[in-house]
């Protein structure tokens, strides 16, 4: 795009696609503005202009503080498990053992299976306290068995969607592990560098890249995550393992509250924001050159 | 001090053998080439020096001590890459007191070290720079100095100069040979090239599939080479090789006369033939001839001949200079 004419024919042709996404993206985002400063009932067939009320219910519902902290500590923990984890399953997939390409098939296995159903998986045959696969185990050694959605809501919603994300990062992650050079770590060897300190030296600063990228994915990802909670503890008990997606969800389809779920969603997209800036900065520097 | 001994060292991949059976001593202070063609086994033979391969049976000694079964930190050699393998993400002083730190050397000491190497090798002024905004012959420095930093017994070199231009090469092959003139430490050094080898080597060590051909000062091998692999390896041009009844006269299964000891001559002369090539380097020319029933043959002669292509000629081997080789490819004396 050497000319000032081809440049003004670039722009030309790609109007169509720019302008079709522009709308598809502000429609929505515009129509859920407008709804929430609504008075917007779907048991009232009388819509009104209610300012700034729809937010200030939102904010001062007794929920909505828990379910910010449950969806940072949701993505913080997952990350955690899903980032350390992948690490560690990515250098034991990177020796070479016997099998090799089916414990890697059967590793990234978990990705295949869908939100729901791995939550209810885990719901049903792992953690139930009566015939839970940990409850038997439990009962062996003579514990009393864990409730585990009662006694830990949050932590039994982190571990299921962590089982779920830790093929991705493991994939990722090992992708990369792959790339560093064999002379690179041979090199850290004859400079004298055990394998501990080859690791933090060496693979670590190479994995920074994935790892980054892992994080930056996996967060927009679980932000948003809602299946998991729906079918495993509706949020609860009381509002311990409600996030921000989660009480959307009942504000909009529980209390029929249209613009009180909008003023939700609003302020789930400026939290979305702020994160993301805040990742930017702590780790988008990685991605430069 | 850094002596190195192979016993009888055996390497095998996978029950295919890359090093049949060597035997070698490398002196304290050396400067030994090994030299072959590609994929005959240089860079086997040096990383089981390093460490980084174990050998499948045999001895390596280091100053005497038997290092077989030790890992290659411990055995306190220096490696520098064909790849140079610095770290991407450390800048070239932390590349090079990357040994320093791993050997716990207090900061005032591996400071003043990681500055006495870079001097050495120009570095000073890209000290805080990433390997990357570097150039290749800089690279290749780094990867000296972070070999140098440690005082290690033995340098290993692994085709260390493949990846620079021309120009270059020469440059690096001479700071190198002057860096072990200032050092004086044991450098063991890999390369497929034979001017490399005669240039910088005390010692050349000549390999061809797995085997060690011949041990020699560069002039002993090219004076003596004990076999026609040696006596083709070494020397540029190639020496030319001559069977059936040129080599019947000289009661020889083959005889070989380098470029440089050939005659040439519109008059007379052993064989005769066509000037085909021509390649003039100025100082020198270089003509290819087709000699009748013999092939292809090199003459070298010094400035400018006017031999045309095509030209009728005569070769004539200087009589002092002929190798003669057996069935088997040996030298006869
Ligand atoms: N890790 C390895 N596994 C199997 N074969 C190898 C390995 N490393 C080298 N080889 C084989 O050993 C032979 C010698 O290789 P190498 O020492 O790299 O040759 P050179 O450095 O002289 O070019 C080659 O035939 C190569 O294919
Ligand atoms: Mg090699």
């Amino acid at each position: 795009m050497a000319t000032r004419e081809s440049r003004t024919l670039a722009r030309i042709m790609m109007a169509p696609s720019v302008i079709v996404l522009l709308i598809w993206m502000i429609v929505p985002l515009v129509l859920t503005l407008w709804f929430s400063f609504q008075n917007y009932n779907l048991l009232n067939p009388i819509t009104s202009f209610a300012g700034l009320l729809n937010y200030q219910f939102f904010v001062t519902d007794p929920a909505f503080l828990q379910s910010i902290g449950n969806t940072l500590l949701l993505v913080g923990g997952v990350l955690l498990i899903t980032v350390v984890g992948g690490i560690l399953l990515a250098l034991l997939l990177d020796q070479p053992i016997f099998g090799q390409g089916i414990v890697r098939i059967l590793v990234i296995s978990p990705f295949f299976i869908m939100p729901p159903v791995a939550a209810l998986i885990w719901k049903n045959m792992l953690m139930h306290p009566g015939y839970g696969i940990f409850a038997r185990i439990a009962e062996t050694f003579g514990f009393q068995p864990v409730d585990w959605f009662a006694q830990f809501p949050l932590f039994s919603i982190i571990l299921i969607v962590a089982w779920q994300w830790l093929p991705f990062a493991t994939l990722i992650l090992l992708t990369a592990l792959q790339s560093l050079s064999e002379e690179q770590k041979e090199a850290a060897e004859m400079d004298g560098a055990n394998a501990l300190r080859r690791f933090i030296y060496i693979v670590l600063p190479h994995l920074a890249r994935a790892i980054t990228v892992v994080i930056l994915i996996q967060t927009i990802f679980l932000l948003g995550i809602f299946a998991e909670v729906l079918v495993t503890t509706n949020g609860g008990p009381g509002y311990n393992s409600t996030n921000l997606a989660f009480l959307v969800y009942r504000t909009a389809l529980l209390s029929f509250d249209v613009g009180g779920a909008s003023a939700g969603g609003v302020i789930a997209v400026i939290l979305a924001n702020i994160v993301a800036i805040f990742l930017m900065r702590a780790v988008g520097r990685n991605l430069d050159a | 001090m850094g002596s190195i001994t192979l016993e009888h060292v055996h390497k095998s991949f996978g029950g295919h053998p890359v090093i049949p059976d060597a035997s070698l001593q490398i002196e304290d202070g050396e400067f030994v080439v090994f030299v072959g063609p590609s994929g005959c086994g240089k860079s086997t033979l040096l990383r089981l020096i390093a460490g980084l391969e174990d050998t499948t049976s045999g001895i390596i000694r280091l100053d005497g001590e038997d290092v077989t079964d030790q890992g290659p930190a411990s055995r306190g050699l220096a490696m520098v890459f064909q790849s140079y393998a610095l770290y991407p993400h450390m800048t070239v002083r932390q590349n090079i007191g990357f040994p320093l730190k791993m050997a716990n050397t207090d900061k005032a000491t591996a400071e003043r070290k990681v500055a006495d190497a870079a001097r050495v090798l120009n570095l000073t002024d890209y000290l805080d720079r990433k390997p990357r905004e570097l150039s290749g012959g800089q690279r290749q420095r780094v990867a000296i100095g972070r070999a140098i930093v440690r005082q290690p017994k033995a340098f290993l070199f692994d085709e260390p100069l493949s990846n620079l231009d021309a120009a270059l090469r020469v440059n690096m092959r001479i700071e190198i040979t002057e860096l072990h003139q200032q050092l004086k430490t044991t450098m063991v050094y890999v390369t497929h090239d034979q001017v490399e080898a005669m240039t910088m080597a005390d010692k050349i060590v000549v390999l061809n599939a797995g085997r060690i051909e011949q041990v020699g000062s560069p002039m002993e091998l090219y004076r003596n080479p004990a076999n026609k692999f040696v006596a083709g390896f070494i020397g540029s041009p190639r020496m030319n090789f001559l069977e059936g009844p040129a080599a019947d006269k000289y009661r020889a299964a083959t005889i070989g006369v380098r470029p440089e000891h050939m005659r040439i001559s519109r008059e007379s002369g052993e064989w005769a033939g066509r000037v085909g090539v021509a390649e003039h380097l100025g100082s020198d020319t270089f003509f290819h001839i087709h000699v009748d029933g013999a092939g292809m043959q090199t003459v070298r002669t010094e400035g400018e001949k006017d031999f045309a292509p095509g030209d009728p000629v005569w070769l004539s081997p200087d009589p002092s200079h002929i190798y003669r080789f057996d069935q088997s490819g040996l030298a006869l004396r």
